[in-house]
């Protein structure tokens, strides 16, 4: 399978060095053509693409221990962040620097909530993501695509009282994934988000409706069924964005794991 | 209620990728202890894959009581005032794979809860570092003495109030990852 087989590259100069010979290559060749040749079976799973199952390496081979934390445990709660944490400018990722990024403006907004609906207030919500151009500005990006002096690409904010988050940023563009013949990965943002309780710590990945990149993307195929994986999705939201000046997506997050409350609560 | 989302729909995890050190990394995010505090302790360690090799872009976070045994509910963990303890904090490992932790020891349960990110893995992993093994932890109690004891931490005796915790990812002495989700619904399987 090919996502058992190849490694991915960590980064630095090895990154470079297999980027720059594919990078031009693709310059000569019909970009359309080669888009639409995915090169998967048609009966492999959903959309003909194996979920991503990590570095053959790294994930781990025993199964998880399950644990029903009692009340000594410590993941039932979880860290506190306040207005000192975090800067109000912290969530416009287009007015980090002396000028304007290039790209797509938009808001993305939604609201955290736990698994019975009830909002997770004054969180820590994080959010990184590449430029217009699909780059990281990360010395371990080695992609030959420019960086943009203006857009760093990282952001946070606390939910408010409703459990609600609000970013201004740009919208990214899709990069090719590093090593890998014709795989790019659809336009994302990464989110880092923070419940009640440490058990309930989420890191996932945020898509934009309607990307013909996702089919192909063995990443998000990864979050499970169709279901699943309409979560990661965001909605277009006209009403969300500035008018004039942003398109809106609309992103909910449900955080899974136990917290102190449910026990309180006699759930 | 207005909005409440169905009970039941998680957001899936997903990986946290190559690319995460600009962004999430902190100004003294791996020195939790109050700056020049006589309690403090340093854990250290490496995290390893399945070869042996050490895993040069983690990222680890530590949630603990304080010495008193209680969760602390203080802010402040992001901009550390030198003060307060937070009870959080976030390290990297290098590219020796290697972390640093300075910290205040926990009270009441003696371990520290850790989740562990890392580009190729699907999702994270929590664990957590013992100091010591009680004999009525319920974790500890349901699990073989040889798994038991990749979570402890081992006294380093070459440095000062310092404790070593290696992570190993895979091998035969893969450290005991955690499921909080699905407590005695049915073991899910390790990756994925």
């Amino acid at each position: 399978m090919a996502s058992e087989s190849v490694r991915e590259q960590t980064g630095r100069a090895a990154a470079g060095l297999q980027e720059s010979p594919r990078h031009d290559a693709r310059r000569s060749t019909a970009d359309g053509a080669r888009d639409s040749a995915p090169g998967a079976p048609a009966d492999a799973g959903a959309h003909g693409i194996p979920p991503y199952t990590g570095d053959p390496l790294r994930r781990p081979r025993r199964p998880l221990v399950p644990v029903a934390p009692g009340p000594e445990a410590v993941e039932l709660s979880g860290p506190v962040f306040g207005p000192a944490d975090v800067d109000p400018l912290d969530s416009d990722l287009t007015r980090q620097h002396a000028g304007e990024p290039l790209g797509e403006r938009i808001t993305v907004s939604g609201r955290i909530a736990d698994r019975r609906g009830r909002p997770v207030r004054g969180q820590l919500v994080e959010l990184w993501q590449a430029n217009a151009a699909g780059r990281y500005a990360n010395r371990l990006d080695r992609r030959r695509a420019p960086l943009d002096p203006n857009f760093t690409g990282a952001g946070r904010c606390l939910t408010d009282d409703e459990g609600r988050y609000h970013f201004t940023t740009i919208r990214p563009g899709p990069y090719p994934w590093p090593g890998r013949e014709h795989t790019w990965r659809p336009a994302h943002l990464h989110f880092s988000l923070f419940g009640t309780a440490f058990t309930q710590r989420l890191v996932t990945q945020m898509y934009f409706p309607g990307d013909p990149l996702l089919r192909y993307d063995s990443i998000w195929h990864s979050a499970g069924d169709a279901a699943a994986r309409d979560r990661l999705v965001a909605a277009y939201d006209p009403g969300l964005g500035v008018s004039g000046s942003t398109l809106g997506y609309r992103w909910d997050v449900v955080l899974d794991g136990p917290a102190a409350t449910w026990a309180e609560e006699g759930r | 209620m207005a909005s409440v989302i169905p009970a039941g729909t998680a957001t899936p995890a997903q990986t946290v990728g190559p690319f995460h050190g600009h962004a999430l990394p902190f100004a003294g995010g791996g020195a939790p202890a109050p700056a020049g505090h006589p309690q403090t302790v340093t854990v250290h360690g490496a995290v390893l894959d399945g070869a042996g090799d050490p895993v040069p872009d983690a990222l680890l976070e530590f949630w603990q009581a304080g010495p008193d045994g209680s969760a602390p509910a203080v802010p402040g963990a992001l901009r550390r005032d030198g003060l307060a303890f937070t009870g959080f904090a976030r390290v990297t490992t290098g590219r020796d794979g290697h972390y640093v932790l300075r910290t205040l020891p926990p009270g009441g349960a003696p371990y520290l809860a850790v989740c562990l990110f890392a580009r190729g893995l699907p999702q994270h992993l929590f664990t957590r570092v013992y100091f010591t093994l009680p004999g009525h932890d319920p974790l500890l109690a349901a699990l073989p003495p040889d798994r038991r004891l990749t979570l402890l931490a081992a006294p380093d005796p070459g440095h000062h109030r310092a404790h070593r915790f290696d992570i190993r990812l895979q091998g035969d002495r893969e450290t005991v990852f955690l499921d909080f989700a699905t407590p005695r619904s049915g073991a899910a399987p390790g990756a994925l």
